[in-house]
């Protein structure tokens, strides 16, 4: 019986930094849960916010391959997409229903998985607000942006 | 030192060389060590011993620990997969070190053994347990009932019974808790193990504390930061279907709001 040792216990006998009485630090995991934690209760919104992500996600499947399919396959493919074509679809309150739809469930189901991205990939508290805020601004600023444009289209625009 | 597994790790210890066909082969395992008192790394060490492959991990660890190494250091208690005391992380996945043989877990090649991950090592294959009870807790694993005491025992048919008898086989062994790729990042999460003992009181029908623990479980922390990788259905020793508990805490939740 043979012990090949790569031991700790070599590098010991150099310069013993630590010992019995001044152990070094253990090694610990990212954000512990101690006695105090466990308690900051946000009522309802994950569970809104898990139910969303799966009813938008039904929603999504129609329009969005509805959506490729329209722009991308039937009736000549994507050479037909033009400043006439679009003007032509937002002509009827009906395109712009679903594209209104598709920017607000897109964008709101991209940024709430990211949340949960952040939220799980982050480690520490700074790191963790300040990529959400910059998704919120993000997300706010496309979804505002999108909508003006749908209901302020000008197909007469010089 | 009184235990079964001494004698039969006392027996294994004299491989008969040359011996034509001896149970016995060169099995090499590679442990994660740390000991604060001498280093604040964490490192790799080898040891190689002849041992019958039919024989388990744990004995492996009694005989390095007994003939080897004394330093070596781990948790076992019953050792036969009953106490959960000796979870650890064996070639990458988490299992009980006394109910894996070695024949199982190629011992071609070296064995990894390594303390379970998400919580604080405290010497070699030793870890914190505290955060795993704490959360445990926190789901208050107790039956909680209204009214007079029964003179006899609380009746319960055998369907009702049924209902949670999966998550009743839990040891809490924190082999799905500390396989969870959510509680590794974030130590604030429930956990599977805190979930699967809240499932077993929940659809339990003598218990009239099921509402309460749903409202512990629908916080932030709580069922919905599962991403249902199955990673914890895997690593159960005892083989409890543990996301479909929380699957069901989730659909309990919903259905109890709409």
């Amino acid at each position: 019986m043979s012990a090949e040792t790569t031991s700790a216990d070599a590098t010991a006998s150099d310069v013993r930094l630590y010992d019995v009485d001044n152990p070094a630090p253990v090694i610990e995991p990212p954000r512990k849960r101690t006695k105090k934690t466990g308690r900051a209760s946000r009522g309802n919104f994950e569970m809104q916010a898990w139910l969303f992500m799966r009813l938008s996600g039904i929603v999504l499947v129609v329009l969005v391959l509805g959506h490729l399919l329209i722009q991308l396959v039937l009736d000549g493919g994507v050479s037909k997409i033009g400043f006439a074509f679009v003007a032509g679809r937002w002509a009827s309150p009906f395109w712009q229903v679903w594209d209104l739809l598709m920017l607000w469930l897109a964008m709101l189901h991209g940024a709430n998985g990211l949340r949960t991205v952040i939220n799980d990939y982050a480690q520490r508290d700074n790191t963790r607000f300040w990529l959400k805020m910059l998704l919120y601004t993000a997300t706010v600023f496309t979804v505002l942006l999108g909508t003006l444009v749908i209901f302020t289209f000008d197909p007469n625009i010089s | 030192m009184a235990t079964p597994t001494l004698d039969k790790a006392a027996e294994a210890g004299q491989p008969e060389p040359g011996f034509a066909d001896s149970p016995y082969i060169t099995v090499t395992f590679r442990i994660r060590r740390f000991n604060p008192e001498v280093s604040e790394e964490a490192s790799w060490q080898d040891f190689q011993l002849e041992i019958d492959p039919k024989e388990r991990v744990l004995d492996a660890l009694h005989k390095i620990k007994w003939e080897l190494d004394g330093s070596l250091t781990f948790r076992r208690s019953c050792a036969h997969g009953i106490c959960g005391s000796d979870a650890m992380r064996i070639n990458g996945r988490n299992r009980l070190a006394c109910k894996t043989l070695i024949k199982d877990i190629n011992p071609e090649k070296p064995i990894t053994v390594e303390a379970i991950k998400g919580l604080t090592v405290l010497k070699d294959l030793v870890v914190d347990m505290e955060p795993f009870f704490q959360a445990y807790r926190d789901v208050m694993p107790f039956l909680i009932t209204t009214g007079n005491e029964p003179t006899r025992e609380r009746r319960q048919s055998a369907e009702d019974r049924e209902r949670f008898d999966d998550t009743t086989k839990c040891i809490l062994c924190a082999a799905c808790t500390s396989s969870c790729p959510v509680f590794w990042n974030d130590g604030q999460y429930f956990g599977p193990a805190a979930i699967v003992n809240a499932h077993r009181f929940i659809f339990d029908s003598r218990d009239e504390g099921g509402e309460q623990r749903l409202e512990i479980l629908n916080d932030k922390d709580g069922v919905w930061r599962c991403r249902t990788t199955f990673n914890c259905s895997e690593a159960c020793p005892r083989g409890i279907e543990v996301t479909k508990a929380i699957q069901e805490v989730k659909r309990a939740l919903i259905t109890r709001r709409f």
